[in-house]
């Protein structure tokens, strides 16, 4: 099994100190983070967390079992790339004087769905959103005028085939949870260990 | 002095009309309505409120001052493993939270319910690095199950509630709860105590799944060499009966890992001895003949599986377990029966046929009888005169007839005990198994006695061991506690030394250690003791130690250089086990 890049989501209380935990998860088996974004999610108290590992589906697995086991984690999901719909908002400062004379600015924001947030006389600031591979490009584009900074944010995940939270979030907080409520989904997915 | 008076006052309990109590009372009115009995604990300047209080709840609660927090928290284990209850500790902030770190990370990797209570410096001081301020929460984050902490003493109660329950339920744990001093201190309206019975994002029980029960049966009734390995889930999950009936009706031999150890009479036909490094021989060797193997409450240590990539490969494997993350973590398994074993283990003998296995038996008793020739027959019978710690242990067999309580540390001594051991009951062996924690016993052996006072406790230590928390020996003198300390001393530290006799070139670097008169030691702190090292005072001195009213330290000279075999070297495959 080779390595590759997985998103994994995980739906968690709000709670101080959990970052660390699920951070140190990580850390103790020396992995390292690719991007890691908290927000809130579609429910309100409930957070979720993104995060982007380089790892081997076996290892990734095994990481998502030590999140969930977590007392305030709810539920982890991890996907490949192409069963989520991702995104990265990445920031550019330029100096205005270059970037005014030189570039055909209209044309450069068109090609990579670029907009001014800032427009100042000593320098403008454009704003991009996109996957890697795009933010990566306007930066070589931009490198010729003398990028000033450049950041990118961690990236955030919408995963396809998911329902949202608020069937599983309905059914956690029942004592005493119905069949419908598959903690262990990891299992569903070793069918075919069963036919040997 | 004034302010202490004023303290009194407001933490003045027994009023049950008035709602208004202190986060201190409502602390130890937790404890009431959690039937703790006891504490083992430590006072200091933050948690000195708590401790102000438990002052007028001395008739309720007992405490038991320790010499060492390291002490507190490990007699709260010990207390916990034969109490099957959970531990209760109290500690001040800093360096007497700091020295519960070694318990958690061991009641962590051992799944012990600890319920830990450290005092921290006021709230508006937090991160200011005061006196005695350290940031006791994420220090202690990767070794416990739940910490939290509590600014507020409104949410005292509720925090309590929840700590017991995570604490002691699914796979148990420890819990620390950090409580600042202006908490401690406030006073609130006190609406009741609520015990927790559901938290919406912790689990602690998988739903078990029918279907896979069912296939775990089919692959246990077309099984021609099926073994069956358990650890301490079959002991935690109080599913000893349910697992006797399931190995009894489908008559498959079993072997235990060092904490499973009792859960089943060590004498049970079909007990077939202990796994792992110096386990017994036929249970190593024949996990890689097995066609397949069930794994109970166990979690496949290193310790257990040797190298990994030759373990068990020949073989199906159905795995047992709370713990969802247990399963494929270290070793694939064909059939995972997520769930508490004390209601998967039903279903499956309901499910599965009543057999026998004779030959297959038979084939780990032909390796008993290559294991009693080369290394049971010359610990228990040795040509030297020098004693060996087996024929000790025997002894101790032989008088306690396996209803003793063996509280062990770590090195040759432990190993030698839990191979020569007899239990005829569980919650027998307490040990610390997956953390090695030198220094374990003695304190643990003061809570294992609290928590199974009915019970002869003994404490088997090496000379190494038995200096690292020797302190506690003030603990057992003023508590007036009745343990057997019985010290194993072979003047080195002795599995290090055999390490580096086997795979070191006999380079012996600083395992010579130079141990105190220990006896006198004893004596210092009004424990009788006695040191022998001659075989025919054997019988005697542990008669004597058993006998004695109270505490008693027995010291045997053993052998300076006896190696525990069988071993079955590191990178090495279960297989590869060598009697010598």
């Amino acid at each position: 099994m080779s390595k590759q890049e997985f998103t994994v989501t995980v739906y968690t209380e709000n709670q101080i100190g959990l970052l660390n935990r699920i951070a140190i998860i990580f850390s103790r088996r020396k992995i390292n983070i690719e991007s890691m974004n908290t927000s809130p999610s579609e429910i309100e108290g409930i957070h979720r967390f993104t995060i982007v590992i380089n790892e081997t589906e076996e290892v990734v697995k095994k990481l998502c079992r030590q999140i969930e086991k977590q007392v305030e984690v709810l539920k982890v999901y991890y996907n490949t790339s192409d069963e989520i719909v991702w995104q990265e908002l990445a920031l550019y400062k330029v100096p205005t004087d270059e970037i005014a004379e030189k570039a055909k600015v209209e044309r450069l924001l068109r090609e990579h769905g670029a907009r001014a947030v800032v427009i100042r006389k000593d320098y403008t600031i454009f704003e991009t959103s996109g996957h890697r591979e795009e933010t990566d490009k306007l930066v070589e584009v931009l490198e010729p005028y003398g990028l000033i900074e450049f950041v990118r944010s961690a990236r955030v995940a919408i995963i396809k085939a998911s329902h949202g939270f608020h069937e599983k979030l309905k059914e956690f907080e029942q004592t005493e949870p119905g069949d419908e409520l598959i903690e262990n989904e990891f299992l569903n997915k070793q069918d075919e260990v069963f036919t040997m | 002095m004034e302010t202490l008076t004023v303290k009194k006052e407001k933490s003045t309990p027994n009023k049950k009309k008035t709602t208004n109590i202190s986060g201190s009372v409502a602390v130890l009115e937790a404890f009431l309505e959690e039937n703790v009995e006891i504490i083992f604990g430590y006072p200091g300047g933050a948690i000195m409120p708590i401790y102000d209080a438990l002052y007028d709840y001395q008739e309720k609660l007992k405490h038991i001052l320790v010499r060492h927090e390291q002490g507190a928290i490990h007699a709260a284990q010990g207390y916990a493993r034969t109490s099957g209850k959970t531990g209760v500790v109290f500690a001040t902030s800093g360096p007497g939270a700091t020295n519960l770190v070694t318990g958690l990370a061991d009641a962590m990797i051992d799944s012990t319910p600890v319920v830990c209570i450290t005092g921290q410096v006021y709230a508006h001081l937090l991160g200011t690095d005061a006196f005695q301020e350290t940031d006791v929460i994420n220090i202690t984050t990767p070794v416990t199950k739940w910490n939290y902490q509590v600014t507020d003493a409104t949410e005292i109660p509720s925090v309590l509630a929840k700590a017991f329950y995570i604490a002691g339920s699914g796979r148990p744990g420890p819990v620390l709860i950090d409580i600042t001093k202006n908490a401690q201190l406030q006073l609130f309206d006190y609406e009741g105590y609520k015990r927790c019975d559901h938290i919406r994002s912790y689990r602690p029980k998988p739903i078990i799944r029918k279907e896979f029960i069912q296939e775990a049966a089919k692959l246990i009734n077309e099984a021609e060499r099926p073994f069956v390995i358990f650890g301490q889930g079959v002991i935690l999950g109080k599913a000893e009966n349910e697992f006797k009936k399931f190995i009894e009706k489908s008559g498959i031999p079993a072997a235990w890992t060092i904490l499973g150890m009792s859960a089943i009479n060590t004498d049970h036909p079909l007990g077939v001895g202990m796994l792992g490094m110096h386990g017994n021989y036929g249970p190593n060797v024949l996990t890689n003949e097995c066609d397949v193997l069930i794994a109970v409450g166990m979690r496949f240590d290193d310790r257990v599986t040797g190298r990994l990539d030759k373990y068990a490969k020949q073989a199906k494997v159905i795995h047992l377990d709370i713990d969802p993350s247990e399963i494929d973590k270290n070793v694939k398994t064909t059939v995972p029966v997520w769930g508490d074993c004390k209601e998967t283990l039903p279903m499956l003998t309901e499910l599965i046929q009543q057999k026998t296995y004779p030959k297959w038996l038979q084939k780990f008793k032909e390796y008993q009888k290559q294991e009693d020739a080369q290394c049971i027959e010359p610990e228990l019978h040795p040509k030297s005169d020098e004693l060996t710690m087996g024929e000790v242990i025997d002894v101790i067999n032989s008088i306690t007839k396996g209803n003793a309580v063996l509280v062990t540390d770590v090195g040759q001594h432990q190993m030698v005990t839990c191979r020569y051991a007899k239990f005829n009951q569980s919650k027998s062996n307490i040990t610390s198994g997956g953390l090695g924690t030198m220094g374990f016993a003695l304190p643990a052996a003061i809570g294992a006695k609290m928590g199974a006072p009915e019970r002869t406790v003994i404490a088997v230590i090496g000379d190494g061991g038995f200096q690292m928390t020797i302190q506690e020996l003030g603990t057992i003198m003023q508590s007036e506690i009745d343990v057997k300390i019985l010290i194993l001393n072979n003047n080195f530290l002795g599995m290090v030394r055999q390490w580096q006799q086997l795979f070191h070139d006999k380079r012996y670097s600083f395992v010579d250690i130079t141990s105190p008169d220990f006896v006198q030691v004893a004596k210092g702190y009004g424990i009788a003791g006695k040191s022998i090292s001659q075989r025919e005072q054997l019988k005697d001195a542990v008669n004597e130690m058993l006998s004695h009213k109270g505490a008693f330290l027995l010291e045997a000279m053993v052998g300076k250089e006896n190696n525990v075999f069988p071993m079955v070297p590191q990178g090495c495959s279960v297989a590869e086990i060598r009697l010598k």
